[in-house]
Parts: C-alpha cells; structure tokens; sequence
C-alpha cells in the first residue's frame, strides 16, 4: 500500500513540476511582451573576451542600479567565439554586443556582413598590460622583448641564418646579464587571447629584432608566423590554464617560476608578485598608459546598430560605458584594473559612440 | 617419517602473517583516502567560512528627503536609484570633520562598498518612514577594509604593495575605536545575485538557477527513464534490437558530460531556437546526461524483484499491465528513486554540459522561471574563482561549502528512502 501511495505522488509531484513549469513560461512570455513591444528580449545580451569581462561586468552592475532597465547578460566565450556569436545573425536570438580584447578582423567583419549586420559600432574601452611577472621572494628581472623571445620559442635562429630547436634551458643562457636559473614560464592555453596577445607583441616583438627574420617576414609569411608565433613544448613553458588565479598561487609556490598573466591580476596581488621590467620599462599604470611598456594592447567592444531600438537599453548602456565615472581617467573601471584612455581619445571615442559612429576598417 | 605438524605450523604462521599484512594495507588504504577527504574539507572550511560573516560600518546617515525623493511620490523605483552618494558622504564627514580634500574625501569613501548606495536605497524602499529621519545604518565595508579585518592584509608589507594604505587603516582604527566597525552574518551572500563587488555578491541567483534546472532535469528524466527502465525489463523480448539498445544505453552513460553540451549547443539552441542561457536548455541537457544513469539503476532494481511475485499476481489473474504497476514498479520505487536522486546530484555538481549553452555568464538578477537567463552553483564557483579581486577567494570557498552541502542533503535523503522503504527478500 505505502508504496502505491508513494508511486502516486512522486507521478503526481512530476506532472505539478510539469504544468507549473508551463505556466511559468507563458507567464514570463508575457511580460515580456508587455514590457517591450517591438522585440521579446528586453535584456541586454553581451558576449565575447575574457579579459574584457570583469569591466563589462562591472558596467552591467552599475547600469543595471541606477537605471529602470535589467541588468545586461553578460557571457564569457573569448575574443574570437564572441565575434563568431555576434555575427551569426540578426535578431533577438543574438547578442547586441560582443567585447573583444583585439581588434576585429576584416574576415569577421565579412562574416557579419554576410549575415546581414553592416553598421556595426566600435567601442574603445581603454588598455591592458601583459605581464610576465615572479615571486616576490625572489629578485625581479629586466629583460628586452629578445630575451622574452629567446626564452619562448620553440626554435631559434643557430647564428648562421639557419634555426635550431631551443637548446636554452636556463635565463643566463639566453642571455649572461639574466641570472643562472632555470627557465619556467607558466602562462595561459592558445585559446586564450591574452595568449593571442602575448605572442604577437612579446614573441614577435622579439623575433623582429633578428634582421633577417625581419626579411622573412616579406618573403615567406607563413615561415615567419611558425618561428615567431610557437611556443616551446619542453618543461620551459607550461601550460597552466585559464585561470590567473591559480598561476599567481604557482608563482608563490616556486619563486624561480614566472607566469603570464593580465595587469589587473598583478595589480590586486602586488603585495606577492612583481611584474618584469620588459624593454627597460615595468609594467606600471603610467608606463601602460602612455604605450612605453611594449606588451600592452587595446580592448574593444562592438555593437550591433540594428538592435538599438531593438532591445531597450542599449544607447543608454553606451553612454553609461562611456561616462567619466565609468571609463574615465578616475572611473570606476580604473579601480578594476583597466587602463582608461587619456581624456583626449576618451573625449573623441565618447563622441564617435554616442553618436553611433559605424565602423569602417581601413 | 616427517614431522608435519612443524611443517604445518611454519606454513600457517606464514599464512597469518600474510593475512595481517593484507588487513594493514586495507587500513593504510582506507586512512589515506580518509586523509585526503579531512585535508580537503579543511582546507575549504578554512577558507570559506570567514565568508559567512562580513564588516559593516556604522554611520549615522540623515535621509534627506531633497536627496531621495524630491518630488515627494515615494516611487520605489526612484527612490531606489537616487544618489545615495552625499548621504554616505555626510555620514563619514561626521566622523572625519578633518578630511576636506577632494582627493582625500573619495579615499575615505572607498571604505565603504560600492553597493553602500543600494543598501540604503533597498531600506528606503522597505521602510519609506526612514525619510527625514536620522538613524545609525550599517553599511557593508568595501573589500579591502573587510579583507583587513579578517587580518588577510599584511599591514607590515611596504605601503605601495598594499590596496589598503596607511591612512586607510589610520581611519579604519579610527572607527574600530568609536566602536563603529563590527562583523556581523554575512546575510547578502544569501540573499542576492552575482556582483563584481565581492561584498555585495551573492548565491541565491546561482542557487535558484540549479533548482530550476533540476525541477526540468527531474520532469524529463524521471518519467522517461522510469518507462523506458520497466519496458525494457517487464515487457520487451529479448533480441538484436533490444541488446543494442542495451549496449547504447551502457554506452552514453559513459560519454563525457561536455559532449552533451554540445548536443544541447546544436540541437536545442541552433535547431530549435530555445533560448540561450535558460534553465530550460540546462535542464534538457542534464536529463539527457542522467538518463543512462537512471534507466540502469532502475533496471537492476526491478531485475532484484522477486519472480514470485510476478507469478503470484499472474497467477491470480492480474494482467500483465496489473502486475507490473500494481505489484512491481511498487516495489521498486525506492531503489528506483534513489538511483534518480544519485543522477540529479551529479547533474547539480554539473559545470561542462552548461560551458556550451551560454549558462557561464555574469548574471545579477535572481531567475523567476525556467525561462529566465540563469547560472547554477558549480558555474558560479567557477566565475568566483576566475575573478582578480581577492575578496572572492573566500566567496569561491563558501560556495563550495553550500554546493557540499546541498549535495550531502540529496544523499541523505536517498539513503533515508532505502533505509524506511526498502524491501529485502
């Protein structure tokens, strides 16, 4: 008996689930609909770069406080998943905005256009800084983008115009100023674009200093990419995942180690972790800022134009983003991390933005 | 002749002798796993339970009614969103007459959280009576003065390395002294969504957006996989097609949980056009994870009823439908949903299947429905643990500790159904 009754009402308790489930879609359907006539969603949808993340976030946080629109919706897929997001279509069932830590490519604009998005707006968010930083417990390192180069790659030039696979397994072999201790870098996987960044401005940076890779790079690209572009594989570099957390907790560990990693990382753990003097320059706020630092690079968003007025919110959204206590020099996103623009280019990106400016890459 | 019985007593004392080994390194084996599960809990506990309590400051905040409502509607919205800043401001002014500096002013603020302005926003709204009134408020510090209360800042590192300057502890003691800074349940992290502020972010959206996707996980696996389990066991003939069936559903409870997450990406999203990062999506996808897991359990357990029952119902008339309702499936139930309790507790420790379907994402509002846009628990442990600010190291450590124990509950409670409802032959 006690079990037909048990059977009954778990059967029972699964078709309430059931119905209530119904009921609550068609409810939030309809106020969906009330709330906005001309699209279902009334929700801004945000994609797209890690890195960007934590400021867009913050943002989203803000503007969903102080405004009567919902908080936006904001996912992290990477630069490039973000873009390929963006551009797979029109419409509610896609995001209005994709944050990106490069710039778009000129395929991925294609892309869009062939789905149909052709005003698309460029934001500016501001600069972040790469570092390749170690323990505080052991001393700090100055190295040029060559060193960094020497130290990464996976084949370097044998000094007779040929190239060897890397032989050098400690920093005073790469070069006899560094000092006389192993090389061990941990930095993120390639799907990362902090990994993307890394290797196009310090690894090539460096590769560039050889005057006839130099010349490579006009005869035979591809050539040129593979040496410049590839990472070691032995123990020199490791792999240590997405999450610059736990590579900073690594470098504590081990204080010969050194790891790649976001400005903003090295900024809330500086008590532990000091950023290399890369090019005679350290990692500093100033030194980011003002581009002296070599390994710095630009983050950027991207709006669809069509889903302003589409999805309620979006313009506001822009000019919350791009207000001085957001994205300013003393903005609340200075505080997270972000290296804001100086108030010259921050006055012309506010302008453009605002007055939805379409993109046009030349 | 030869003395057995020497033999015979060197060979059993061999014998024993191996037989004790044996029992020492069951016990070595059973200790060191035990260690492991003490170091981790430890380890967690130790880190997260400092969450559980957060620094609050107390100041005495005028509501000034220019301020919040001027118009003098008492409009919730409004007066959520007015400008809390000035308030907060007046408040620390009170305490620090000597801070007049522009520069110094926004320092001193920054003790405060952030999301000091919404408290009080969210209190007016509660209780519009407090306008034009003058109360002592306790605000939630900001991060850093809270990291430092903890004592996880280092006063003793040199000043530049530290987000907590000199003048801020200055002004921190300053307070401690007044007796306006004290710890108290950390009653947000409960109560509210994501936030980028550490202090202000919370688990309750993350936990909800677990709940509704096991309510659709529990919808669609349950009934299925108990149908599929019964027919196959009660009323299917044993052939080709059914052994492959067989094999296949052996199979994809072995396939790796990230791979239904791109079903779901392909499937539910692309072809269907669900929406993206819903509850719903999550939950079909959970349910395609846990209904080999399931639909197996559920079969060994209706194969562990007795034949004779089924040829004493039979035998009395019953059909077979008759039977197999009214005789076995009841008595199976328990094993049954215990087997489905097991599967939901994995589908809620669940990350990789949700990566695919947009379900990784900063999400503030806390979800009403199956519809909404929401994460789960696991997700939000994962973003915590990938965000810079140090403030959520303990928070990434407090979700784990809540998520263990919502799991222990579900296990208990399966293990409570076998204990009252199970039948042993």
């Amino acid at each position: 008996m006690m079990k037909a009754t048990l059977f009954a009402s778990v059967m029972a308790l699964s078709l309430i689930a059931c119905s209530g489930g119904d009921t609550k879609t068609k409810n939030s359907e309809d106020t969906t609909k009330t709330e906005a006539t001309s699209s279902n969603r009334d929700q801004i949808k945000i994609v797209g770069s890690s890195t960007v993340y934590p400021f867009a976030t913050t943002v989203a946080e803000n503007f969903g406080r102080t405004t009567a629109f919902k908080t936006p919706i904001v996912e992290s897929t990477g630069s490039g998943g973000g873009l390929k997001l963006f551009c797979s279509g029109k419409g509610e069932n896609h995001p209005d905005i994709t944050n990106a830590s490069r710039r778009i490519k000129a395929s991925e604009v294609q892309q869009c256009a062939s789905n149909g998005i052709n005003d698309i707006v460029e934001v500016k968010v501001g600069y972040d800084g790469i570092v390749l930083a170690n323990s505080r417990k052991s001393d700090g390192m100055e190295l040029d983008l060559r060193d960094v180069f020497l130290a990464l790659a996976k084949n370097v030039p044998d000094g007779n115009g040929g190239t060897m696979p890397n032989p050098y397994m400690k920093w005073s072999d790469v070069n006899p100023k560094l000092r006389d201790v192993k090389i061990e870098i941990m930095g993120p996987p390639p799907t990362s674009g902090t990994r993307d960044a890394f290797v196009e401005l310090a690894m090539e940076g460096g590769c560039k200093t050889f005057d006839w890779i130099k010349e490579l790079k006009s005869s035979d690209k591809n050539a040129y990419k593979a040496l410049c572009h590839t990472l070691r594989e032995d123990d020199g570099f490791v792999e240590a995942g997405e999450n610059d957390n736990l590579i900073v907790q690594k470098l504590n560990a081990n204080p010969n180690a050194f790891g790649i990693f976001g400005f903003s990382f090295l900024e809330q753990n500086a008590d532990s972790v000091q950023g290399s003097v890369i090019g005679g320059n350290a990692p500093t706020f100033e030194n980011i800022s003002s581009g002296d630092y070599p390994v710095s690079r630009s983050l950027f968003f991207y709006v669809k134009k069509d889903n302003i007025g589409e999805v309620p919110g979006i313009k506001e959204f822009l000019e919350e983003f791009m207000s001085d206590r957001a994205s300013g020099e003393d903005g609340y996103l200075a505080e997270k991390g972000l290296i804001p623009m100086n108030p010259e280019e921050h006055a012309q990106w506010k302008t453009d933005v605002l007055s939805l400016k379409s993109l046009s890459l030349n | 002749m030869r003395d057995l019985t020497l033999n015979t007593s060197a060979q059993m004392q061999k014998r024993h002798r191996k037989e004790t080994r044996f029992k020492w390194y069951g016990r070595i084996a059973i200790l060191l796993s035990l260690a492991f599960l003490v170091f981790m809990f430890a380890a967690i506990l130790l880190r997260g339970m400092s969450a559980f309590q957060q620094t609050k400051i107390g100041l005495d905040i005028s509501f000034n009614e220019q301020v919040i409502d001027p118009a003098g509607t008492r409009d919730p919205g409004d007066m959520a969103r007015a400008n809390y800043k000035p308030l907060i401001s007046a408040g620390l002014a009170e305490v620090f007459p000597e801070v007049t500096e522009r520069r110094e002013k926004n320092q001193l603020y920054k003790l405060i959280s952030n999301g000091g302005m919404f408290e009080l926003g969210q209190m007016v709204v509660e209780n519009p009576e407090l306008i034009g009134t003058k109360q002592t408020i306790w605000l939630s510090a900001s991060s850093e003065a809270d990291l430092f209360m903890k004592g996880k800042i280092d006063a003793k590192v040199e000043e530049e390395l530290r987000r907590f300057k000199d003048r801020d502890i200055a002004w921190f003691n300053t307070l401690k002294d007044q007796g306006k800074i004290k710890k108290k349940f950390n009653t947000t992290f409960f109560k509210s969504g994501d936030s980028r502020e550490p202090e202000m972010a919370g688990i309750l959206g993350a936990a909800f957006g677990s709940f509704f996707s096991l309510l659709v996980c529990f919808v669609i696996s349950f009934p299925l996989g108990i149908l599929t389990a019964v027919y196959l066991e009660e009323f299917a003939k044993k052939n080709r097609i059914t052994d492959l069936i067989e094999v296949n559903i052996n199979n994809l409870a072995a396939v790796p949980s990230i791979v239904f997450g791109l079903l779901g990406l392909s499937i539910f999203l692309n072809f269907f056009n669900l929406p993206r990062s819903t509850p719903l999506v999550g939950g079909i996808v959970l349910a395609l994870m846990t209904l080999p897991t399931i639909i197996i359990a559920s079969r060994s357990i209706l194969r562990s009823v007795p034949q004779n029952i089924r040829d004493a119902a039979l035998g009395l008339g019953a059909s077979k439908t008759q039977t197999t309702f009214h005789h076995v499936v009841p008595l199976a139930m328990p094993g049954m949903l215990t087997g489905t309790i097991l599967g939901m507790a994995r589908a809620l420790g669940e990350t990789a299947p949700l990566l695919m379907i947009g379900m990784v994402a900063f999400i503030v509002d806390i979800p009403k429905g199956i519809t909404d846009v929401a994460t789960s628990l696991p997700v939000q442990i994962f973003l915590w643990a990938d965000s810079p600010e140090k403030g959520f190291v303990e928070r990434t450590s407090a979700a784990i500790i809540v998520l263990l124990v919502f799991l222990v509950l579900m296990n208990l409670f399966a293990v409570y159904l076998r204990r009252r409802m199970e039948r042993r032959w």
